[in-house]
C-alpha cells in the first residue's frame, strides 16, 4: 500500500531491467490467520535480492508460495513472464528446471551419496552419459568449494557447512537461472558464513544467476545483496539498497538495521 | 564433412576449423556430447585446430565442460587448439570448470557382493545377537534401578503407551480374532462332519484358540502395530538428537523411553490375548450354532468338558514373554537407527520381521517346554 519502493527515481531507473519473478497481490493464510496480505515484489535478472523480516513473519512462506509448495488464496506469481497458475504440467516441469532451491537444512537425500544427489536431477531431466554426469558432478563440487572425495560420502557423514555446500551444488546441478536460498548462512560459523557469501557472489557472477536470498545475516546483507526487501505485517514495507535500508524510518527497520548487532557489523566494517 | 546444429568442422589440408553454434546448454548437452566425441574421433591427429565460438548464443556449465573435453581430446595428442570468440563471462566459466576437471577423483563407494556380502551378513547377525543380549542387560539393569527407586518410574508415560498399544488396539484385535475363530470352526465342521464327529470341533476350537492362536495372533498383530511404532519413534528421536538431549540432562534414555514402553506392552499383551481369545471362542460358537447346528448351551457344556484351566493358563503364561520380546526387539532396533531416512525404514522393517520370527520360535520352544512338564 505505501512505501512499496523508496523513491520514484529508483523505480524508473530499474524499468529497463528484466523482471524474472513478479509477485502481485499475493494472499496466503492458514486458517483465519493471514500471513501474506496483498504482497507485491519484483525480482530483476542478475541481482541478488536479500529478503528480511521478523522470525515467523512469512519469509519462508513467500518463498514456498513462489515455489508452489504452499497454496495461495489469491494473487499472481509470474516467473519469466509466465503465470504459474496457467502452466500445464509439462510447462511447469520445464520451468522448474530453470530454478534451483537451497533449503535451510540442505534437504539432501539421505540415502544417496553427494555425487548421486547432484546427479539426481540430471538423471531425471536429461539423458546424459555417465561420463558427462560424473564430469558435471565433480565440476559442481569444485565450484562450491568442496574436495572431490566428498562426492562418495553420504550426507550423514558431512558437517553442517559441507551439507550446505553439497546442497548448493545439487541446486546448481541443472544450471538454473534463478537460485532460491533459504537462510544460507544460518548454522555456519562467521568465517564459514563469510566464505559462503563470497561463494554465492562468485557463482552469481560466473553463472549469471538471479538470487533470491532469505536471510537474517546482517553481514550477508551488507556484503552480497544488491537489493534488500523487508517484510512486515504481510507486506513488503521497504525495498532498496542497504543504504536505503539504513536511512529508512520504519520502526522495525530502524531496530533491525540500527540494533546492537547491526552496529557491531558497521563498526567492524568501518575498522576494516 | 559432418554439418550439424551445434558444431561444424571444416578441414583445410591438415588444419581444422571448428565452429560452435546455437545453445550450448543443459537441454542440448546430450546432442552436443555426441557431436564433440564424434569430432574428436574423426580427426584424431590434426596439425592445427582453431575453435571459433562466436556463434554460440548461450553456454552453461554443460557446454563449458564439453568444450573443455573437446580441447582436451586434442591437447592430449600434443596439439594446442586455439579457442576464439568466447565472451569474457564464458571464459570465466570455462576456467572454473577446468579447475575441477583435472583433480583426482575418489574411488567409487565400495559395494559388497558375493562371498563378501555373505560373510558380512553372518558377522552382522552375530553382532545383532550380541546387541540384543547387551540391550536386555541394559533394560534389566534399568528396571532394577526403577524397582529400587519406584518414584523414578515414568508412570504417566507408561499409561499413555498403554492407551496406545492396549486400548486402541482392542477393536482390530476383536475383529481379527473373532473372524479367525469363525474360520477355524467352519473348517472343522466342514471336515469333521464327514466322520460324524461334529462335536469335537468344540474341543479343537477351544484348545487351539486358548493355547496357541489367541496369543500368537495378538503377538503378531502387536509386533506389526506397536513394535513398528516403537522403532520409528525411537529412531526419529535418535535422528533428531533427542536421545542425546536426554543423556546430557542426566537421564538414561532406556529408563525414560524404553522401560515404560516395554512395561506397557507386557501389561497390554496378556489383556489383549484374553479379550482376543474370548472373541475367537464367540466367533467359533456362533459358527457352530449357525453352520453346524450345535446350540450354544451344548457348545458351552462341551467346552467345559474339553478345556481345563491348564489350556487357558498355557496361553496366558506365554503372553508376557512375547510382549517383552516384541518390546525389546522394537526398542533395540529404534536405538540403532542411523542418520538416514533409509536406515529408519530398514530398522523398522527389521524390527517387525525379527519380532514376528522370534515370537513364533518362542511359541515352538514353549510348546516343547509345556509338553515336557505335562501341561
Amino acid at each position: 500500500m505505501d512505501a512499496q519502493s523508496l523513491s520514484p527515481t529508483q523505480s524508473s531507473a530499474r524499468q529497463d531491467r528484466e523482471v524474472v519473478i513478479r509477485v502481485r497481490d499475493i494472499v496466503v493464510g492458514f486458517g483465519d490467520k493471514i500471513i501474506l496480505d496483498h504482497l507485491n515484489l519484483d525480482i530483476f535478472r542478475g541481482e541478488i535480492l536479500g529478503f528480511v523480516g521478523a522470525s515467523g513473519g512469512g519469509k519462508s512462506v513467500l518463498t514456498r508460495t513462489i515455489l508452489g509448495l504452499l497454496p495461495k488464496r489469491s494473487g499472481v506469481v509470474e516467473v519469466f513472464g509466465q503465470n504459474l497458475d496457467d502452466l500445464n504440467e509439462l510447462q511447469r516441469s520445464a520451468l522448474e528446471r530453470r530454478w534451483g532451491v537451497l533449503f535451510q537444512q540442505g534437504a539432501l537425500f539421505s540415502s544417496l551419496t553427494v555425487k548421486q544427489n547432484i546427479q539426481f536431477p540430471l538423471r531425471e531431466h536429461l539423458r546424459l552419459s555417465q561420463r558427462l554426469m560424473d564430469d558435471i558432478a565433480f565440476a559442481k563440487i569444485e565450484m562450491v568449494g568442496l574436495k572431490p572425495d566428498v562426492a562418495e560420502k553420504l550426507p550423514s557423514e558431512l558437517s553442517g557447512g559441507m551439507i550446505k555446500r553439497a546442497a548448493l551444488a545439487r541446486s546448481l546441478a541443472l544450471d538454473p537461472e534463478i537460485l532460491f536460498l533459504d537462510e544460507p548462512t544460518s548454522g555456519l560459523d562467521p568465517i564459514g558464513a563469510g566464505e559462503f557469501d563470497e561463494l554465492i557472489r562468485t557463482l552469481q557472477q560466473t553463472l549469471g544467476l538471479t538470487v533470491f536470498m532469505v536471510t537474517h545475516d546482517l553481514d550477508s546483507l551488507h556484503s552480497v545483496c544488491d537489493r534488500i526487501a523487508a517484510l512486515g505485517d504481510g507486506k513488503v514495507i521497504a525495498q532498496g539498497t542497504i543504504e536505503d535500508m539504513m536511512a529508512a524510518q520504519h520502526p522495525w527497520l530502524r531496530a533491525y538495521f540500527h540494533g546492537s548487532r547491526a552496529r557491531a557489523v558497521q563498526v567492524g566494517r568501518g575498522a576494516g | 564433412m559432418p554439418q550439424s546444429a551445434l558444431i561444424s568442422v571444416q578441414s583445410q589440408g591438415n588444419s581444422l576449423a571448428v565452429a560452435g553454434h546455437g545453445l550450448w546448454t543443459s537441454e542440448h548437452a546430450a546432442a552436443l556430447e555426441a557431436e564433440v566425441d564424434e569430432a574428436a574421433a574423426r580427426h584424431p591427429q590434426p596439425a592445427d585446430v582453431n575453435i571459433d565460438l562466436s556463434g554460440i548464443s548461450r553456454m552453461d556449465t554443460f557446454g563449458a565442460l564439453l568444450l573443455d573435453r573437446l580441447v582436451r581430446s586434442w591437447s592430449s595428442a600434443g596439439i594446442t587448439p586455439r579457442v576464439t570468440g568466447l565472451s569474457e563471462r564464458y571464459e570465466v566459466l570455462l576456467h572454473e570448470v577446468e579447475r575441477g576437471i583435472g583433480k583426482p577423483r575418489p574411488p567409487e563407494r565400495h559395494r559388497e557382493k558375493g562371498l563378501e556380502l555373505v560373510g558380512r551378513q553372518v558377522m552382522a547377525t552375530g553382532r545383532d545377537a550380541l546387541a540384543l543380549l547387551n540391550f536386555v542387560g541394559a533394560v534389566v539393569s534399568a528396571l532394577l534401578r526403577v524397582l529400587m527407586r519406584p518414584r523414578t518410574f515414568r508412570f504417566t508415560s507408561m499409561v499413555a503407551q498403554l492407551d496406545r498399544v492396549g486400548l486402541r488396539a482392542v477393536p482390530i484385535i476383536l475383529l481379527m480374532t473373532f473372524l479367525i475363530g469363525c474360520i477355524i470352526a467352519q473348517q472343522g465342521i466342514f471336515h469333521f462332519s464327514s466322520f460324524g464327529a461334529d462335536i469335537y470341533v468344540v474341543d479343537m476350537v477351544g484348545v487351539l484358540v486358548l493355547r496357541e492362536l489367541g496369543v500368537l495372533i495378538v503377538s503378531i498383530m502387536l509386533a506389526g502395530r506397536s513394535g513398528s511404532a516403537y522403532t520409528a519413534e525411537l529412531g526419529s528421536m535418535r535422528m533428531r538428537e533427542e536421545m542425546d538431549a536426554l543423556r546430557v540432562m542426566g537421564f538414561d534414555p532406556i529408563e525414560v523411553l524404553v522401560v515404560p514402553r516395554i512395561i506397557a506392552l507386557v501389561i497390554a499383551l496378556p489383556l489383549l490375548t484374553f479379550i482376543g481369545s474370548m472373541a475367537a471362542l464367540l466367533g467359533g460358537g456362533l459358527v457352530c450354532w449357525i453352520y453346524g447346528d450345535i446350540a450354544p448351551d451344548v457348545f458351552i457344556s462341551r467346552l467345559k468338558m474339553a478345556i481345563d484351566l491348564n489350556q487357558f493358563e498355557v496361553g496366558m503364561y506365554k503372553a508376557p514373554f512375547m510382549a517383552a520380546t516384541i518390546g525389546l526387539v522394537a526398542c533395540l532396533e529404534g536405538m540403532r537407527v542411523g542418520g538416514s531416512a533409509e536406515s529408519l525404514g530398514a530398522r523398522t522393517t527389521a524390527s517387525v520381521v525379527k519380532a514376528i520370527f522370534l515370537v513364533i520360535v518362542m511359541d515352538g520352544l514353549f510348546a516343547i517346554f509345556f509338553a515336557s512338564i505335562n501341561m
